[in-house]
């Protein structure tokens, strides 16, 4: 029954390597892309990259973006998609800074407001996809526009936080040691990272333990790789979807609150354009539309790797604003394409270009 | 006995928008026995099943089940449901996910957990492959294992499970004989230890194998149950279809015409091989000949065929048709030199399913006719009109979505497309699985009336039985080569085993 | 009668017509001025048709046209074009760069309008290639030009937003003199008609739900789905063309930035709603039409009763929650379910009528 060659390398004493599965090696090549990017990047413009601070500034700046893609990876893998998480971010924006300076509120209560937002979203979003069975595009769309809509129903204008607890925790800042740069008037000064780096890593962190280890995450994985499947294998689809959408709601409530956190104003023009980077990090993060395919952490460096970019292109000299996106249209381009034909060989076995650990297993008849 | 049945349906009903898909029909299994539901499509066999595991809900109607030694009644409402209460389903198409591990695959859904033990996991399901002799690793992503492989790691599934009932749902349509054989010995296994088995199959071989009783449906209404050793296969056969089988008797006095001995071939291939198809192959049929690929599961007859269609990209070959040399790189080419491909994969390649039938039966011929030609309502709907007449078609009316249709009659309008095109030359993969026993005596007539006629056919049936009832010249493959050739008085099932096997005729 | 009714609530159009409806009816409850005529003169001194029912129709032109090619994409592709606004930016950009360069006459127009379209076919090719031949998911691969268009379109701009005006230019966007009708409308009912003779006269809506229903039934066909997907986005770069000309024409100037911003949305909104399922196969041009109509109209209404702008988007979230789950497949059957219970009791009770 033993395959031959697992008789040999059994007596060599070698374990047959299993071939690396799809979500695994997508994952791969994005953070050898990020790390390659970011080390050419030292190398020839030096300057900016060479400081630790504009590298934690990535995770600085864009702390709200990585748990809004993390929402959207699990969303994703099911299957769905999601589009509303900036709207949401911006509503909930807005939303805290009025209910902290109008209505005299603590920060526990904007917290809870945040969350209790991204719920309601997540909620309504859940309802009509998994269990009304409509297009997840339409229901996240209208979603967009309704929290849109809200934002500027809540305030025209755009509202700064002034309140006092509110703003020492948007100010607190953790030092990491060892790392600093020389400031302009040669002190040392450490790199910082803000409140909410911590609260996206460890976002981050978890949806990876649940997409991993828990039967919720694994569910996630059934129903976006068959959901029909799924269903006869007795998951509950419509309940699993039902608590993506919840979750992903949730985060984009987190998200948001961490937005607040990062430039503590409410602003009906703030994360425009959110969910279509959120959407990128994840394509480029490894993360397969048509669902069953995804990772966390890939999705964290695609949303370093396309910022990394627009940092590029700047250190590069191309100032003009029209750069960065054609850019990054160019880098999603490029990843779209390494995918598909990745995927494509691995598929239809032009499988003699690939390394043994990169070839799936072989298809067809087993031999016995 | 009372404590002998494990599941007993009674009076199930259950309509859908415009069909009476179930009509009081009774069901009864009894602990440890294969009992075989047997139906032609339409039948309901399918419906009932997924009203016993909760996919739709019943109209009217009980369920009881054997629990605890004593019959109660349940309400299964989901198949999560159906699987806590010991009713386990393993279907035809393949209901895993692809993108999940073997052992996921063989896991998920189950119990009560909620943190995924990874190591204990790989271990189970490493214990249960080797007990059940399936060729799969335990951390093998699943859609690289082959058809039959994943069929075999959902029956482990349904095993793990100490399931009371399990219904296999057509699990032998993609096996070849040695790995039906080993699914049987498990189903033999199980019996033993007092699981009860709904087999559902087209396979009458397959039944009267290994069953003991078989209830027959036929258009919702519940014909009988009977015990495998008191139903001859005359009668049941008769059962299923409603009618007598002159039909089936009859088609052993017709032979197969002899063909036009001093004509070019019809078509004729040398060397031809495509990708799927690597191993080049020599071919040639005459006018009005009906010749047979026949071979094991997997041994490269679709393939074969599609490359004579060029449904898959040629690599290589010269093709000769009526003498003139010609150039067929794809569908389009065949379509055009009168050549006509029955799907063996109808739901894939065959039926357009939210389209209606009158524009599916219309389809081939209005490409041949060209973009800028489409055919005035009138046109199509005499077409359509002739040919739900022809091949006698059930439906409830032209317009209807084809994906309503039973899989019988999606496969005559099939069918229909491709003798609407009026084709010299007419390739026909499988056309009868699947498909009660009535239409497929009908399509073995049609087979031989066509050929009289003067067109080619190429007939490819994984019932060696039909083909030998039809065919006048076959051609044996196994392992994607042809090994050999039989003609008249040389094709007996004996000689077509040995063939097959390598050994000398 | 009642056989004419059944068609009509069977159709892929009910639910879009009763939609329109209702907001006709609540418009004229709310105001029965609503929808009124009026003959004015317009700033040229061209006597036009003006009132809420014209600034619908003309509005919506734009969205409507681009909702023709979205369709064709949407059947055969089985996904959408988010791009289609950033290339309208695109060839707006071309069409005003033409026109910056030469004297403004009637040739040097249309010349502009072709150098659009083929710039906007070449970019729709693009999409195209992508999808057909690398076989990306359309939304994916349309990510692309979503996130670079705009960025190119102010690129060819020389990074500016320069201006066009010409009395031609605004007869375009505006009104023909002699012409009480905005011409954005007659271009609309052109483009229609233009559509409705190709999908008459030709296989391309048979082919394209082949295509999308089942790509291996229509390779077994002979039909070839890459060519078709092509078609489609071929289609779609000449409707993105046009939307862009005649929107630049109206406002007299190309900004990258405010183009048709977020018209893609509604674009997809107008399919939707038109009764196409996103998710591609069969298809009605005339659904999406109406659908662009539907947005334009809420949109308008909801101008009329005094609501700022910006909050717009929520109001009109709702009613296309409402459409949409009244269109959602599980609260059709249970429509179905408890209008057969009303239905089922009556020949019970005619059988104990009788019994007794």
């Amino acid at each position: 029954m033993k395959k031959g060659k697992d008789l040999l390398t059994e007596k060599l004493g070698k374990k047959p390597r299993e071939p690396i599965s799809n979500t695994n090696l997508l994952m791969t090549i994005t953070i050898c892309t990020f790390i390659g990017m970011y080390m050419i990047a030292m190398f020839v413009w030096g300057g900016g990259f060479l400081n630790p601070q504009q590298f934690l500034d990535l995770f600085n700046n864009n702390a709200f973006l990585i748990i809004i893609a993390c929402g959207l990876t699990m969303i994703m893998i099911s299957g769905g998609i999601d589009i509303s998480g900036g709207g949401v971010t911006a509503l909930v924006t807005m939303a805290c800074v009025v209910y902290l300076e109008d209505h005299g509120g603590t920060v526990a209560g904007s917290i809870l407001l945040a969350l209790g937002i991204g719920l309601f979203f997540g909620l309504l979003h859940g309802i009509l996809v998994a269990y009304l069975e409509i297009q997840p595009f339409i229901v996240t769309l209208a979603g967009m526009f309704f929290a849109r809509g809200m934002v500027t129903i809540v305030s025209i204008a755009p509202r700064t936080a002034s309140h006092e607890a509110f703003l020492s925790l948007k100010q607190m800042r953790i030092t990491i040691p060892g790392l600093g740069y020389y400031g302009k008037t040669g002190i040392f000064i450490p790199a910082q990272i803000e409140l909410g780096v911590v609260i996206a890593l460890i976002v981050v962190i978890a949806v990876a333990i649940i997409l991993k280890w828990t039967r919720f995450g694994r569910n996630l994985y059934a129903v976006g790789g068959n959901s029909h499947s799924a269903l006869t294998l007795g998951i509950n689809v419509k309940r699993t979807k039902f608590y993506a959408y919840l979750f992903a709601g949730i985060l984009s409530g987190i998200g948001g609150y961490v937005y607040l956190l990062h430039t503590g104003a409410g602003d009906a023009a703030n994360a425009t354009q959110a969910e279509m980077q959120a959407i990128a990090s994840n394509i480029i993060g490894g993360t397969l539309l048509t669902g069953g395919v995804g990772n966390v952490i890939g999705t964290l460096f695609g949303t370093l790797s396309l910022k990394t970019i627009t940092n590029i292109v700047i250190a590069s000299g191309l100032t003009k604003p029209y750069y960065q996106s054609i850019t990054t249209g160019l880098m999603l381009c490029f990843f779209i394409l390494l995918q598909s034909v990745i995927l494509a060989v691995r598929e239809k076995g032009a499988i003699e270009l690939l390394p043994e650990w990169l070839r799936p297993g072989k298809k067809g008849k087993e031999q016995s | 006995m009372q404590n002998d049945i494990v599941l007993s349906m009674r009076n199930i009903s259950k309509s859908f928008p415009g069909v009476r898909a179930l009509q009081n029909v009774d069901f009864t299994l009894r602990k440890g026995e294969i009992h075989a539901l047997m139906g032609e499509n339409g039948a309901g066999k399918s419906t009932l099943i997924k009203v016993l595991t909760g996919v739709y809900p019943k109209d009217s109607g009980q369920v009881f089940l054997n629990i605890d030694n004593c019959l109660k009644e349940i309400n299964v409402k989901s198949p999560y449901e159906a699987q806590n209460l010991g009713i386990s389903t393993v279907y035809q198409e393949i209901t895993l996910c692809p993108n999940l591990t073997v052992a996921e695959n063989m896991f998920i859904g189950r119990g009560n957990y909620q943190i995924v033990n990874w190591s204990t996991m790989k271990k189970r399901a490493a214990e249960i492959l080797e007990k059940l002799n399936i060729p799969a690793r335990a951390t093998q992503q699943l859609d690289t294992c082959s058809i039959a492989v994943q069929q075999m790691v959902a029956i482990a599934r349904a095993v793990d499970m100490d399931c009371k009932v399990l219904i296999l749902d057509e699990p032998t349509s993609s096996l070849d004989e040695q790995e039906v054989e080993k699914l049987f010995s498990l189903m033999r296994d199980l019996k033993s230890r007092g699981v009860g088995i709904i087999f559902i199959t087209h396979f009458l071989e397959q039944v009267y194998e290994i069953c003991d009783r078989i209830t027959v449906l036929r258009n919702g209404e519940l014909v009988g149950e009977y015990e495998i050793k008191d139903l001859p296969r005359v009668q049941l056969i008769s059962k299923m279809m409603g009618k007598d089988l002159e039909d089936v008797s009859a088609l052993h006095k017709h032979k197969p015409m002899g063909e036009e001995a001093n004509e070019p071939p019809v078509y004729e291939a040398a060397g031809l091989s495509s990708i799927e198809c690597s191993n080049a192959f020599d071919f040639q049929i005459k006018r009005g000949e009906v010749n047979g690929f026949t071979g094991l599961l997997g041994s490269g007859r679709s393939e074969s065929v599609r490359a004579i269609f060029a449904a898959d990209r040629i690599t290589g070959g010269k093709i000769r048709m009526n003498g003139k040399d010609v150039k067929i790189k794809k569908p389009m080419d065949a379509m055009r030199h009168g050549i006509g491909y029955l799907p063996e994969d109808r739901k894939r390649d065959g039926i357009v399913e939210d389209l209606s039938v009158r524009e599916n039966i219309i389809l081939a011929l209005q490409v041949m006719k060209g973009f800028f030609r489409p055919f005035s309502r009138a046109e199509a709907e005499a077409f359509a009109d002739e040919y739900i007449k022809l091949l006698g078609i059930k439906t409830a009316s032209m317009d209807t979505p084809i994906g309503s249709l039973s899989g019988g009659n999606q496969q005559k309008a099939i069918l229909a497309r491709w003798l609407l095109t009026n084709p010299q030359y007419l390739i026909l993969d499988e056309p009868t699985r699947g498909i009660d026993v009535g239409t497929k005596v009908e399509i073995q007539k049609l087979v031989l009336k066509l050929a009289e006629e003067g067109v080619s056919i190429t007939f490819i049936s994984s019932e060696i039985e039909e083909m030998l009832r039809t065919c006048s010249r076959l051609i044996v493959m196994r392992d994607r080569k042809i090994v050999g050739e039989l003609k008249g008085e040389e094709m007996t099932q004996d000689n077509i085993m040995h063939t097959i096997a390598g050994e000398a005729v | 009668m009642g056989s004419l009714f059944k068609k009509l609530t069977r159709s892929q159009l009910a639910i879009p017509l009763f939609a329109l409806f209702l907001l006709v009816v609540f418009n004229l409850i709310r105001d029965p001025e609503f929808f009124s005529i009026a003959i004015a003169t317009n700033n040229d001194g061209n006597t036009v048709l003006s009132g809420n029912l014209i600034s619908i129709l003309n509005g919506a032109s734009a969205v409507a046209i681009l909702s023709i090619g979205m369709t064709l994409i949407t059947s055969s592709c089985k996904g959408q074009d988010i791009s289609v606004a950033a290339m309208a930016a695109i060839a707006g950009s071309v069409f005003v760069s033409v026109l910056r360069s030469n004297e403004i006459t009637i040739p040097v127009i249309l010349l502009a309008f072709f150098f659009g379209c083929v710039v906007s076919v070449l970019f729709s090719l693009f999409n195209g290639v992508l999808v057909a031949v690398f076989k990306i998911q359309p939304m994916i691969a349309t990510l692309i030009l979503f996130s670079a268009g705009r960025s190119i379109a102010y690129w060819i701009n020389g990074g500016a937003t320069p201006t066009v005006s010409s009395p031609l230019l605004t007869s375009i966007g505006g009104f023909i003199p002699g012409i009480p009708i905005p011409t954005p409308i007659i271009i609309m009912v052109v483009f229609l008609i233009l559509i409705t003779l190709v999908l008459r006269f030709t296989n391309l809506g048979l082919y394209t739900q082949v295509v999308g229903i089942s790509e291996r039934t229509a390779h077994m066909n002979g039909i070839s789905p890459v060519r078709i997907k092509l078609i489609a986005f071929i289609i779609s770069g000449v409707c993105v063309a046009t939307a862009g000309c005649i929107t630049v024409c109206r406002i007299g100037l190309i900004n990258h930035e405010t183009l048709l911003l977020d018209a893609e949305m509604d674009v997809i909104l107008s399919v939707a709603i038109g009764g196409n399922a996103l998710s591609g196969g069969r298809f009605n041009i005339y659904g999406s039409v109406i659908g662009a109509y539907i947005i334009q109209a809420l949109t308008v209404t909801l101008y009329a009763m005094k609501v700022p702008s910006a909050a717009v988007k929520a109001y009109k979230a709702i009613v296309i929650i409402v459409i949409v789950v009244f269109s959602s497949p599980v609260v059709k059957d249970f429509v179905f379910r408890t209008y057969k219970k009303l239905f089922k009791k009556q020949p019970e009770k005619e059988v104990q009528a009788k019994a007794a």
